[in-house]
């Protein structure tokens, strides 16, 4: 790709057909941002934990991607995603504890009526 | 003995002082210990004063050659304040004076105060005030006298306000205290100016300083100073126009009213004047204003007397007119004059005083005159201290009176003849008031519920004292030579002159004659008269509306400023202040937006944040590779 | 204009040829790529725009199943695996027990959405996020350049055991913290 106005048809197909880093990046920020979407119109808390998962999902890819297609010498990359999950996993825990415990105090799960940060 | 007397003359004062202080913190809910300590005191304070006024008459001090004994009391850069004790004849004087009349109020007062809760208290305020008037007089500067100055101010305002469950009592207090504060005000600017100008407040080192600075430089700014330090007298011996404050101040206990407000500090004006008299004489020009203003005060004062119904009222009004008169002698330039009947004054005056306490404590609280009547009977030695009281100011030969008010009706006569027809007439309304004020409250029909009696012996024996005092400290001053002790500039020699003297007893005497006939023969009703003089008697009864007049300058001109005032604060200051407050707190309402605790606003925020990174990053990245001409 | 035509043309004319041109076997690859991508992002819209939270839980594990595919496309096999275990069992397994934790009483609209206005602002935020990401993606030169790195549990235990040894264990200590964190905001401070 070098000017993006003298494209061809041609070329799109190509880079349609072969499937490279691009693509996967594409792909990671497409669900990153139905992530994002869904963080911030979901009104409770349990929805909004899923959609912080979709989006840690989404950078997980990108770094075996890398690692995958970039020249690496060793596994790095997808070691940073082991950790990324292993950090993933322990938000989720933490997170749904956290909901639970709001949910058994407050007897509410939506994020409106967790306002207490008001200014 | 009496070099004794001269080298710790500093312990007059603080006798009393301690008194105050062991009342004070000691003894106040005893009244009996409290009484005997302040009495104790002041009898100490007394004997050393006599043992000053020996040193005086057997001359170790005059007035060229005065004992002074100072200690360093505040050092302020290169300036020195001293405070110390100045005896010279005219302090003598003040002494013996005040430690008198302050020492018989305060015997008087045992019976006085007998029944009252807070006599404790009231001891203690005497014993202050008894302190900070003897320190006045000792004053070596005038910071020291300012200091003490405005102790006895404050004194006063305590004493008024004695009776602080009455509305009136703390009023008059307020009042008296302000007004007088309005004087002291420009006495303090003259004071500030004498440092200014001379580098120094000691009386004697100014009294050093004068003439030379006269030579050279003339008496522009002096006659600013002199007037400005003739505001302090103007407000502290009720002279026109700052006298409203002293008839009001009646609301004291009538011992208060005996000692504060009748013989020593209303006094102490006169005796500032007294003081730096070397400063006043000087300059002609103010000697002019200060007779005028003592003149007026006193013919004012007296033609206000003439109408008042209540008895202590009547004696306020005669103390403002005497005051006047001694500052009238003090313009025409006899300082002998008016430190004479300024002595005398003090002994009638708290006489009179302590005798309407009597009455008026006989007559369960009444003040109206014209409510009493034929106590004559019922209050004999009351009675016949008042009479002697009453003859004393109205200058009856021999007692004091005749002598102090001869001396400055001659010393008038000799520099101005209205102001002498000025005093001349206020002699004649002097006596005129008085022989009233006797002939109705004592003479005629007993009212028929009259509860009065004679008086107890704590009250009694300290009129019978004041009342010889009264008797013999004319012809004692006159014939033992006050004027060779006590004057300004050359001796005058003292004689009588036959004219004036004879003049002012006749007036005197027909005064008494006419008050006769119409208070007591009833030839002319009293109604009758005063209808007839219409206006002139609605203008004297109600005082010249001076305080109507002060009441509408206030609601005009005080209110009126004060309001705008007020609007600039309260729209203008506030305003500003408000406005910034409103400012900032809009703006806050617009960041508390962003802030309203919901996370998922939070999120958007921090995610356009990172757009904008992202976007930057990209911008500058193609900006930099667009230049190297590197190739996607 | 020309090219599309061309393309057309060539595309009706000799599919086959063209395939062989292009070479089969990126196109099988891009195949098998855009069906794993599009569960996955099909899935993600799902629990996005999903009205009941249980749906919203079990698509949210088959877009981690489709991510954890695509993984063991690109040579990640350890990778998938982990996906499989953590995402897709563990954390799944927890969203589920959370959502029956907090039960609500109408399941259907157990998983409400803000109103339109906001959701366009969303869309704006989340749009805007894409675009620059995509962006980023496309204009950055990347010199692809896929080296054989061999096994990939091998590689990882010796990285993980040797030169990423603290962080491991850092990781493994912030599990335990997490655990028990998890345990006593669960039960509650004053019960713990």
């Amino acid at each position: 790709m070098t000017d993006p106005f003298s494209l061809t048809a041609m070329d799109i197909f190509r880079f349609a057909t072969h499937i490279g880093l691009t693509h996967y990046l594409l792909l990671a920020a497409l669900l990153f941002a139905i992530g994002l979407f869904g963080l911030l119109t979901r009104r409770g808390i349990i929805p909004a934990l899923m959609c912080v998962e979709l989006m840690l999902n989404a950078v997980n890819i990108n770094l075996v991607a890398f690692n995958h297609y970039l020249p690496m010498p060793d596994h790095s990359g997808q070691l940073m995603a082991i950790f990324s999950i292993a950090v993933a996993a322990a938000e989720i825990a933490i997170g749904v504890a956290l909901a639970f415990r709001v949910y058994r105090d407050r007897n509410t799960v939506n994020l409106d009526d967790l306002d207490h940060l008001k200014g | 003995m009496f070099d004794f007397a001269l080298t710790h003359a500093w312990l007059i004062p603080l006798l009393p002082a301690l008194a105050f202080l062991i009342i004070g913190l000691g003894t106040r809910q005893d009244k009996d210990t409290s009484a005997k300590i302040a009495i104790t005191m002041s009898a100490l304070s007394f004997l050393l004063a006599l043992g000053v006024a020996g040193a005086v008459i057997t001359r170790p001090v005059v007035m060229a050659d005065p004992f002074v004994m100072k200690t360093l009391w505040a050092k302020v850069g290169d300036i020195e304040l001293f405070m110390g004790v100045l005896v010279d004849p005219l302090t003598a004087m003040m002494l013996f004076v005040v430690t008198t009349v302050a020492l018989l109020v305060q015997i008087y007062s045992v019976g006085y105060m007998a029944h009252d809760p807070g006599a404790g208290r009231f001891f203690a305020f005497l014993s202050l005030f008894a302190s900070s008037m003897l320190g006045l007089v000792l004053s070596v500067n005038f910071m020291q006298m300012y200091a003490f100055w405005e102790l006895v101010g404050l004194c006063s305002y305590l004493l008024i306000g004695f009776y602080y469950y009455k509305d009136s009592a703390r009023e008059a207090a307020k009042k008296a205290f302000i007004t007088t504060r309005i004087g002291d005000f420009g006495m303090l600017l003259g004071i500030l100016l004498v440092q200014l100008t001379f580098g120094t407040l000691d009386f004697l080192e100014l009294k050093a300083l004068l003439p030379t600075y006269i030579w050279e430089t003339g008496g522009g700014i002096l006659t600013v100073i002199a007037l400005l330090l003739f505001i302090g007298p103007i407000g502290k011996s009720g002279q026109f126009p700052l006298h409203v404050w002293l008839p009001d101040a009646m609301e004291g206990p009538t011992p208060v009213s005996a000692l504060i407000h009748a013989a020593t500090m209303v006094v102490a004006g006169v005796y500032l004047v007294g003081r730096a008299y070397f400063l006043f004489s000087a300059l002609p020009v103010v000697l002019e204003v200060i007779a005028w203003v003592g003149g007026f005060t006193a013919i004012f004062a007296a033609t206000i007397a003439i109408t008042q119904r209540p008895f202590k009222r009547i004696l306020a009004y005669s103390t403002i007119s005497q005051l006047g008169y001694m500052m009238l002698a003090l313009g025409v330039g006899s300082l002998t004059a008016s430190m004479f009947h300024l002595m005398t004054h003090a002994f009638f005056k708290a006489l009179l005083f302590l005798c309407a306490g009597a009455v008026i404590e006989a007559m369960h609280e009444e003040a109206d005159i014209f409510k009493m009547g034929g106590l004559k009977e019922r209050m004999p030695v009351t009675f016949r201290c008042m009479t002697i009281g009453v003859l004393a100011i109205a200058g009856v030969p021999p007692l004091a009176g005749f002598f102090s008010k001869d001396a400055i009706l001659a010393a008038a006569a000799e520099v101005s003849t209205p102001l002498y027809i000025l005093a001349t007439v206020t002699a004649f309304l002097t006596a005129f008031y008085m022989a009233r004020l006797l002939f109705v409250a004592f003479f005629g029909e007993v009212k028929p519920d009259c509860p009065a009696q004679e008086t107890n012996a704590w009250m009694r024996w300290p009129l019978v004292v004041l009342a010889a005092l009264s008797v013999v400290s004319g012809v004692w001053g006159h014939f033992a030579g006050f004027g060779e002790w006590v004057f300004h500039g050359p001796i005058t020699e003292e004689h009588i002159s036959w004219q004036i003297a004879g003049t002012s007893v006749a007036l005197t005497l027909l005064a008494f004659f006419l008050a006769y006939e119409i208070y007591v023969a009833k030839r002319w009703s009293s109604y009758e008269i005063s209808r007839r003089l219409g206006v002139l008697y609605t203008l004297s009864y109600n005082k010249y509306y001076i305080d109507e007049i002060y009441t509408v300058i206030r609601n005009t001109f005080v209110d009126k400023f004060g309001a705008v005032l007020y609007w600039f604060d309260l729209h203008i200051v506030d305003g500003i202040v408000n406005g910034l407050a409103r400012f900032t707190g809009g703006l806050s309402g617009v960041l508390g937006l962003a802030e309203n605790g919901q996370v998922q606003r939070y999120v958007t925020v921090f995610y356009c944040g990172a757009i904008a990174l992202v976007a930057y990053s990209l911008v500058f990245a193609w900006l930099v590779l667009s230049v190297l001409g590197g190739a996607f | 204009m020309n090219d599309l035509l061309s393309l057309v043309h060539s595309l009706v004319n000799g599919g086959m040829d063209m395939a062989v041109e292009m070479g089969a076997p990126d196109l099988i690859q891009a195949g098998i790529f855009y069906a794993l991508a599009g569960v996955a992002v099909l899935s993600a819209l799902g629990v996005v725009l999903c009205r009941n939270v249980v749906h919203s839980a079990l698509l949210l594990t088959a877009s981690f199943i489709g991510v954890g595919c695509l993984y063991l496309y690109t040579a990640a096999d350890f990778m998938g695996a982990v996906q499989f275990l953590v995402y897709g069992g563990a954390v799944a397994i927890l969203i589920v027990m959370a959502i029956m934790l907090t039960r609500r009483e109408d399941m259907a609209h157990s998983n409400p959405s803000r109103s339109l206005l906001h959701q366009a602002g969303a869309a704006i935020v989340a749009g805007g996020f894409l675009l620059t990401m995509a962006l980023a993606a496309l204009l950055s030169p990347f010199q692809e350049a896929p080296a054989a790195l061999g096994d990939s549990v091998t590689g990882l235990a010796d990285l993980m055991l040797t030169k990423y040894v603290l962080p491991f264990e850092v990781a493994a200590i912030l599990l335990l913290v997490a655990m028990i964190g998890a345990i006593i905001l669960a039960k509650g401070a004053d019960e713990a």
